[in-house]
């Protein structure tokens, strides 16, 4: 079980108000992301459920049990970190071992729970190596097996992959996914990137300066962002934001377009833009315009698109995806 | 930022330049252990005798035989060994608090430690030997033993500061979250991390411990007396026995300038408490 | 990791360190402070008395204060200028590409770990000994009239040999400044032009700063209390001549038995000292919240 649940959870740095107040309701063999921008203390969060920091306020329970007096250890939680904070004295083994060792199991218990998690990670051939001898995807898995032998309630990630390369970061991410598939262990990840986040989570967390701003399933903040700072924060590109004239025929103070979500045509089209950088990537290409009086604006279209500087080309946002929000930047609902 | 020379002889030139400062500076430790193996007629010989004089180990075994050399010897190991032993324990809880439980209050800490260092020994002397006359602790080994570990402390705690602080706090985290207890964190993770900064702290003060010439020459006569004392006994002005007082230098000098040599690049940080690396 | 169990357990573990060393510079500082206020004497066992400022006025009013300050001062500064000079050119020296540099790198930091007796004692018989030393010899090689050291320039042979025994230290430290230069700093003052002794003076010499005075900071406390090369060698002498604070107040307690003259001298000794000690501290404290 592993249902984790914060209730008005605050941290002060001294005057520093990091997070000022934050209810969450985890629910057990959820796969929870947490989001937002550098600094909004994604990482403060993890650690106060971690136990390595003391919450200045509120509540955290797990399974119910109030636990902010709890020891990290106490907590049945297992933590995987960004550098992998391996022991550089110990083996792989001895590693992944620790933990068992320190909750007093016996020799057999521990030799084989070692062995398990190493096959699960294809780390048994490399036992006996300290991480120094280790490539970075094959810490990570050492610092995943150390996390996994615990059988903890749950598993706290903080931006696991961002030492990876970029292909590796892919396979990593499969990994994950397919480990929480199969112990179906509630996990809880902190990243930064858009990927991660859209495809392992089932659930989203988006914070800005200690503070919540939307909760839900990927595609529900894809589709409907309850404000602009969500809005602009899930997708990639950007989300158009216009403001103005154009917006106001549409009953919205600020008007959100996302960039697949507009047509595009060299012949006719609802807004005249003129093509002022085009980015081939082969599947698609981005193209930053100018539109006639609303100004720059980014638009993604499949497909290779001969287009280049000074091009004339016309835009036809989907009318149906259109996002409107008000002048405190609330999505509004109402039609 | 090594300099290489453009011309082969220009470089042979400057090696053999700083070859010949190099061996003036150390002329006169090369002229003592030289000295060590000459007989006392021919030590005082004028003018000198470079390697043409009769080679002789009587010196060093008259040292022994005269003077009870190994005794003192044992105590300078004695004293620098066991202050260096006990401060460990000591500057280790206190510097891994420091490092890693840091509180508002540390830093001042810290510095308040670094001044203990710069208060001049005599400023201490009168009531230091007055105590120690009262409790019996005048040239009594634990005694000085204990004057020593104060004295380096202040470095100990600093040189393994800074090395403690080079430790990822992640992997102390790490093994809170396997439930590692305080001591068992200590034990398991962080010791063997710091072996390395452990030893070169180790070093560096049983360096000074062995040389230390203030305290050893106010507070011991003869039986807590470490080599210092014993080589000062040697500045009396009856008779020049200058090859015995080089076998007898040699003897004890030699150990700590091996250990020296091998721990010469943990030394700075030693010496300038972290602030040149 | 600054949980409350945590931040505990770290005031524990540190206070025995700090309470120890507590004790041992503030309290004995402490009486040091309130002797110096009584007249005592070891000789006048139950004589005690308050004297207020008297020993302070004594001490301060006393010729041998002002010969051992003069001396004090003398000692430090040219002992400082040769070690921190000596110290940029034998470690400018050892930058370059020598043959045998880590050999002879040794040789030269040997003598810091040279015990102050033995050194005191080397230098003065083998070395600087009027009939039978090495100096003597060469002066003799060469006709002159060899220097009887010890009666006729005693504050220079302390000088001498203090410094060799500083000098490692010195070069050690600025190696590895120099070391830690950027290679790239000195290409880019080549590609504009300068020359060697150009980037001495504009780019090493100012690198070097912090480590000079680092130097020049721990030395002046170790050398303000210089003792043991006095102790062995002139025992302060002839006269007053090799006598330092240090020493003046060791004859004070333990030859003279004047604890409270003594500890006037102590005090004294401690103010000098702290002078150069803030200084320190200050640019120790602004290193560590790097
Ligand atoms: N120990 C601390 N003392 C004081 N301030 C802190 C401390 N730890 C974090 N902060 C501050 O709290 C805020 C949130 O930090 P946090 O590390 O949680 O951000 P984050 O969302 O994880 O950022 P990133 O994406 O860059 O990792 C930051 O402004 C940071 O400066
Ligand atoms: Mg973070």
């Amino acid at each position: 079980m592993g249902a984790i649940r914060l209730e008005k959870v605050r941290k002060t740095f001294g005057n520093l108000d990091v997070i000022p107040g934050v209810d969450l309701d985890i629910n057990d063999g959820e796969f929870v992301v947490f989001v937002g921008p550098s600094g909004c203390g994604k990482s403060t969060l993890l650690r106060l459920i971690a136990g390595l920091e003391d919450v200045s306020g509120g509540k955290i329970l797990i399974d119910g049990t109030d636990v902010v007096d709890a020891s990290p250890a106490k907590r049945g939680l297992s933590m995987v970190f960004q550098s992998y904070a391996l022991y550089p004295h110990m083996t792989v083994y001895n590693n992944i071992a620790f933990g068992l060792k320190m909750a007093g199991e016996s020799k057999a218990v521990i030799e084989e729970k070692v062995r398990n998690a190493a096959d699960i990670l294809n780390l048994t051939d490399y036992l006996d190596r300290r991480p120094g001898a280790l490539s970075g995807g094959q810490r990570q898995r050492v610092a995943i097996g150390r996390a996994i032998v615990r059988n903890p309630a749950a598993f706290l990630f903080d931006e696991p992959l961002s030492n990876l390369d970029a292909s590796l970061r892919v396979n990593m991410r499969l990994e994950i996914t397919a480990l929480h598939q199969s112990l179906k262990t509630t996990m809880v990840y902190v990243t930064h990137d858009q990927v991660e986040a859209m495809t392992m989570a089932n659930k989203i967390v988006v914070l800005q300066a200690g503070r919540v701003e939307q909760v839900g399933a990927p595609m529900e903040l894809y589709n409907r962002p309850a404000n602009k700072f969500v809005a602009g924060f899930i997708g990639s590109p950007k989300m158009n934001f216009i403001e103005g004239a154009y917006a106001g025929q549409r009953n919205s103070h600020t008007l959100g377009i996302r960039p697949e979500h507009i047509a595009v045509s060299t012949e006719s089209g609802e807004i005249a833009a003129t093509v002022k950088i085009a980015e081939h990537l082969g599947a698609e290409t981005y193209l930053h315009v100018v539109a006639d009086d609303i100004g720059p604006m980014t638009v993604r279209a499949t497909g290779e698109m001969p287009l280049g500087e000074h091009d004339r080309i016309w835009l036809t946002p989907d009318a149906t995806r259109l996002h409107r929000f008000d002048a405190h930047g609330q999505a509004i609902t109402a039609p | 930022m090594e300099k290489t020379f453009k011309s082969p002889l220009k470089h042979i030139a400057f090696s053999v330049f700083a070859w010949l400062v190099g061996l003036m500076i150390f002329f006169p430790i090369f002229w003592m252990v030289l000295t060590s193996f000459k007989s006392e007629l021919d030590a005082i010989s004028m003018p000198p005798m470079f390697f043409d004089f009769d080679w002789t180990l009587a010196n060093y075994v008259e040292v022994q035989a005269r003077s009870n050399y190994f005794k003192f010897a044992m105590n300078s190991v004695v004293l620098s060994v066991g202050s260096t032993l006990i401060g460990l324990v000591f500057a280790v809880t206190c510097a891994w608090a420091m490092a890693f439980s840091p509180t508002k209050r540390t830093k001042n800490a810290l510095l308040w430690m670094l001044s203990t260092k710069m208060m001049p020994p005599v400023g201490v002397l009168v009531p230091i030997y007055l105590v120690f006359r009262d409790w019996g602790l005048l040239d009594n080994r634990f005694g000085i033993m204990m004057v020593l570990f104060l004295m380096n402390l202040p470095i100990m705690v600093w040189m393994l500061y800074t090395y403690f602080k080079e430790i990822p706090k992640d992997i102390l985290e790490a093994a809170r979250m396997d439930g590692a207890t305080m001591p068992k964190e200590i034990l398991f993770v962080l010791l063997p991390m710091a072996v390395p900064g452990i030893a070169s702290t180790m070093l560096l003060n049983i360096i000074l411990a062995w040389n230390e010439a203030f305290w050893t020459l106010n507070l011991t006569t003869s039986d807590a007396a470490p080599l210092t004392a014993f080589i000062a006994s040697y500045s009396s002005p009856e008779g020049l026995f200058w090859a015995k007082l080089s076998a007898a230098s040699t003897m004890a000098v030699a150990p700590i300038l091996i250990i020296g040599w091998f721990s010469q690049k943990q030394l700075v940080r030693g010496l300038t408490f972290g602030a040149v690396k | 990791m600054s949980t409350r169990s945590s931040t505990l357990t770290g005031r524990i573990m540190a206070a025995p360190s700090i309470i120890i060393l507590f004790l041992w510079m503030i309290v004995p500082l402490g009486m040091t402070i309130y002797f110096s206020f009584l007249r005592y004497n070891l000789l006048m066992p139950g004589m005690e008395e308050w004297t207020g400022l008297d020993n302070y006025y004594f001490f301060l009013t006393d010729p041998a204060f002002f010969a051992s300050l003069a001396n004090t001062l003398l000692l430090v500064g040219s002992v400082l200028i040769i070690t921190v000079v000596g110290g940029i050119l034998l470690g400018l020296m050892l930058d370059q590409a020598i043959f045998g540099r880590g050999i002879l790198r040794l040789l030269i930091i040997a003598p810091f770990f040279i015990m102050p007796t033995v050194n005191a004692l080397v230098w003065k018989n083998l070395l600087m000994h009027p009939v039978s030393g090495m100096f003597a010899w060469i002066a003799t090689s060469f006709g002159l009239q060899p220097i009887d050291w010890f009666s006729e320039a005693p504050l220079t042979a302390i000088i001498i040999m203090v410094a060799w025994q500083w000098l490692p230290f010195a070069v050690l430290i600025l190696l590895t400044a120099l070391q830690s230069l950027d290679r790239d700093q000195r290409e880019a003052a080549q590609m504009d032009g300068a020359g060697p002794i150009s980037i001495f003076f504009y780019i090493t010499l100012p690198h070097l700063g912090r480590a000079i005075t680092v130097v020049i900071l721990i030395e002046t406390i170790f050398l303000l209390t210089v003792f043991a090369e006095i102790f062995v060698t002139t025992g302060g002498g002839p006269g007053l001549a090799t006598t330092n604070i240090a020493f003046l107040v060791y004859t004070q307690a333990l030859l003279q038995y004047d604890i409270g003259g003594a500890s006037a001298g102590g005090i004294v000794a401690v103010i000098l000292a702290n002078i150069v000690a803030i200084f320190l501290v200050r640019l120790i404290g602004k290193n560590l919240d790097r």
